[in-house]
């Protein structure tokens, strides 16, 4: 098996209006990685309020095909810069209630610093780069989410900060 | 060509997604073509943040089209 097939099959991508199982992705980035000492998982839910507003649920708006494509392309670019074992990302579409859950990034990684990053790293880039949008209903107005500064600022800060050498890391 | 739009810039247009025949050979000019459809259009095509994307990857006003490609304009991404 070729380097590449064998790194992309280590990704596991969704997007999905059902919801997920925390417990599933979690054993699934377990199974068959015995090499792999650690595994963080990140999951974003729906909060009651945004920037001071009352928030009663959230509509996401996505472009099929290409959200998967650019979240396979962020999973792609988090393996080549840390040794990542696996990456599973799922993201909800459509009609979300209070406290649903909306997206989850998992990562295992032999040890814990590249599996923080990794996690972190997918976080800051899917934020900022996969085609969602989000519609957030406040009562009877539904407005469009506008982007962050922050959440660019997030991204950015990967740009210049050099991964460091695994010899260098703690295990 | 397909020209596709998302979110805020959809509802905004109004439209999902239209047809141009003989479509210019950039994005650039592609955007000026389309601000011509009225005042929103002009709006929104202006827009300063706003994306595009061919064939489903991002990319920037110089980049060059053809009948065969997939256009898609759209707000900055709020997703996660």
């Amino acid at each position: 098996m070729s380097e590449q097939t064998n790194k992309s099959s280590k990704i596991n991508i969704s997007v999905q209006v059902a919801d997920f199982d925390q417990q599933y992705e979690y054993q699934a980035l377990r199974q068959n990685h015995c090499s792999q000492g650690a595994i963080v998982t990140f999951v974003g839910l729906v909060r009651d309020n945004h920037l001071g507003k009352d928030v009663t649920g959230l509509f996401l708006e996505h472009f099929p095909g290409m959200t998967e494509k650019s979240l396979a392309e962020i999973a792609r670019q988090a393996m080549a810069r840390w040794p990542l074992g696996g990456v599973r990302i799922v993201h909800r579409i459509g009609q979300l209630a209070l406290n649903d859950q909306i997206v989850f990034v998992g990562v295992s990684a032999a040890h814990r610093h590249a599996a923080f990053q990794g996690c972190e790293f997918i976080m800051d880039y899917l934020k900022t780069q996969a085609p969602f949008w989000k519609k957030e209903y406040s009562g009877d107005s539904a407005t469009w989410v506008q982007a962050k500064d922050s959440d660019t600022q997030a991204r950015q800060r990967w740009e210049s900060k050099a991964t460091i050498p695994q010899s260098e890391l703690p295990e | 060509m397909k020209v596709l739009f998302f979110g805020q810039v959809r509802e905004r247009l109004a439209t999902q997604q239209i047809s141009v025949t003989s479509p210019p050979q950039n994005i650039l000019l592609l955007r000026q073509e389309l601000a011509e459809r009225g005042e929103v259009w002009f709006e929104v095509l202006h827009q300063r943040d706003l994306l595009v994307a061919v064939n489903q990857t991002l990319c920037d006003d110089k980049q060059e089209i053809t009948s065969t490609d997939e256009v898609a304009f759209f707000p900055p991404v709020t997703g996660g």
